[in-house]
């Protein structure tokens, strides 16, 4: 990440690096099950942070906190200061105009042409109209390189990435000033996800929007990323540990101690795969050759 | 061996509290359960109708289910209505052929259906094609994160989904009601005096002296109340929906079964409040229930 950019945003910012989104003690459960603990992020204007971690560690529920789709059980959202879930409807839609959201599989409007997705938020948020809107959205579309001729079509005549990039699209069409991608590159071939890490570049330079991105692709949250968050499934946690593993420049993440953070930055299985080999009795193996085969090569190694 | 009495008596008594600790426990969380869905359906109705009243709906949103619980709706009701018309006239007229009051069959064939037929057989029509259509768009719409998407950009799912899908079906039920009656009534008629040849004359007298303005109504009046029941169970089912293809499906079953249900239970309520109001009116009528 070219580094001179950040600092032009975030010194050209009026109010300087000052946090615009702030995550404190943030707690989600579902029933008994519990998602995220205590979870304290902070994000300053400008800043491109990658969220990172197995699944089920509770990403996209972090995200989804964070722009007031989800309320937390505990804990406060802030974003510019203000407390998102103190905020009554008509403050939250008018807070949601700076907000942009690119969904892991785009979530478009399936009854609508690309047209409609893109204009809804300018419909919904009443600006502009008419030509001056017809001309941001072919610009939008442009930008992330789509030809106008896609516009009539309806986002099942798209492919994957082609969806990805009107999310994109919809998500920047009200110029945000934070934008939220939840698996951007999930799904995608290597060079449509390089595609769509070199767009999350490009808007970078366009606008001055601090972006969140949940992600697994390590690729990615290397080469878009200013900081990498890495969580952990609370379930695993050791008692009176922090969710966050891993919270640095991804330059970091090579030098890291952390057992668990090498093994997840290098895609190893570890022990995890024997956890998930041996069934409720204990020593009841399912496949036990494997086990062996790996039990062996860890002593082997030792 | 011999085995101890009191010891054989208190496993069974132990066996016996257990086992009704278990069926207890068991209808007790139904009970729970359907108390939660009554409380969470009267919570999403009431935010409905307040969407309602401080927002009005927009025309593009309007327009589509318009379009779709009106004039899509058309053919299948009117099909359906005009084949009951008939079955009634089939089904009756042997009955009052043998007590010589086979005249009396227009009567018979349109009081049931202004009254009853005609407005539950709109209302099951529309449950089947519309309202289980509602709970699976709305149900794809929730997995898909098209409803998170929604809220994202500023809009309200509840104003922007359910509102005009509401509108839809209340307003336009009425109108599917006159139909099938009108339907109904043109098959009965068809069947009774061109087909069995009952005289045209004393069937159409017998039906104008039998079947009021206020059976009309109360037809009329029943079917708000069932295309309201519908737009709420169906969007309910949509918005509750469970993820993956089977969650829709279900959903989508749900929403018609309940509806259906729903239906049948407020067909008896509304016409015992109506028969009370037809009665307040005029009291020499002669009851019906």
């Amino acid at each position: 990440m070219d580094e001179s950019i950040v600092d032009q945003i975030v010194s050209s910012s009026p109010q300087g690096p000052r946090a615009i989104v702030e995550t404190e003690r943030l707690t989600v459960q579902f029933g008994r099950q519990t998602i995220l603990k205590d979870v304290s992020i902070s994000i300053p204007r400008g800043q491109t942070v990658a969220i990172i971690g197995e699944s089920g560690c509770g990403k996209t529920m972090l995200l989804k906190s964070i722009v007031g789709l989800l309320r937390p059980t505990s804990g406060r959202v802030r974003f510019d200061g203000q407390d998102i879930n103190l905020l009554n409807d008509q403050d939250m839609t008018a807070m949601r105009k700076r907000f942009g959201f690119v969904f892991q599989n785009a979530a478009l409007f399936d009854s609508m042409t690309i047209h409609q997705n893109v204009e809804f938020p300018l419909k919904q948020h009443g600006v502009p109209k008419g030509k001056q809107a017809n001309r941001l959205i072919i610009d939008r579309l442009a930008e992330v390189g789509l030809p106008s001729n896609v516009m009539p079509k309806k986002p099942a005549q798209l492919s994957g990435g082609m969806r990805k990039r009107v999310g994109l699209a919809r998500a920047l069409i009200l110029e945000p000033d934070l934008l939220l991608y939840d698996e951007p590159t999930t799904g995608l071939d290597p060079i449509m996800s390089d595609i769509i890490n070199e767009l999350m570049l490009r808007t970078r330079k366009r606008y001055p929007v601090t972006s969140v991105i949940v992600t697994h692709d390590m690729h990615s949250a290397r080469k878009v990323a200013d900081r990498i968050v890495m969580l952990h499934p609370f379930s695993r946690l050791k008692p009176g540990e922090s969710q966050v593993l891993f919270d640095d420049v991804p330059e970091m993440l090579d030098k890291t101690r952390d057992r668990r953070v090498k093994q997840f930055v290098h895609g190893e299985a570890g022990e995890r795969l024997m956890e998930m080999l041996v069934t409720k009795n204990e020593g009841d193996l399912e496949t036990p050759n494997l086990y062996d085969s790996i039990r062996r090569n860890e002593t082997d190694g030792e | 061996m011999a085995t101890d009495p009191y010891l054989h008596n208190d496993t069974l008594k132990s066996r016996m509290m257990t086992g009704l600790g278990r069926v207890t426990n068991a209808w007790g969380g139904v009970a729970v359960q359907g108390i939660l869905t009554l409380g969470d359906i009267s919570l999403f109705t009431f935010q409905m109708l307040r969407w309602m009243v401080t927002a009005r709906p927009k025309r593009e949103t309007l327009l589509p289910n318009f379009y779709s619980v009106g004039v899509l709706s058309l053919p299948v009701v009117a099909l359906t209505g005009t084949f009951i018309g008939m079955v009634l006239a089939i089904q009756s007229f042997h009955q009052f052929k043998s007590i010589g009051m086979e005249t009396r069959l227009g009567a018979v064939i349109n009081m049931s259906l202004v009254r009853e037929l005609g407005p539950v057989l709109a209302a099951t029509m529309l449950a089947g094609r519309v309202g289980s259509a509602m709970a699976a768009v709305i149900g794809t719409m929730r997995v898909t994160e098209q409803i998170d998407a929604l809220i994202s950009m500023g809009a309200n799912p509840i104003h922007y989904l359910v509102v005009p899908r509401f509108l839809a079906c209340v307003l336009l039920i009425p109108a599917l009601t006159v139909m099938a009656d009108f339907m109904g009534i043109v098959g009965g008629y068809f069947y009774s005096v061109i087909v069995l040849g009952i005289d045209h004359a004393q069937y159409l007298r017998n039906s104008r002296d039998f079947v009021g303005t206020f059976d009309l109504f109360s037809g009329v009046f029943k079917s708000f109340f069932f295309g309201a029941v519908i737009a709420i169970v169906s969007c309910y089912r949509g918005f509750h929906c469970q993820p993956g293809a089977d969650g829709v499906g279900r959903a989508a079953t749900a929403a018609f079964v309940q509806s259906f249900v729903m239906i049948l239970a407020l067909d008896i309520v509304l016409n015992l409040f109506l028969d009370a109001i037809y009665f307040a009116i005029w009291p020499s009528g002669a009851k019906l229930f």
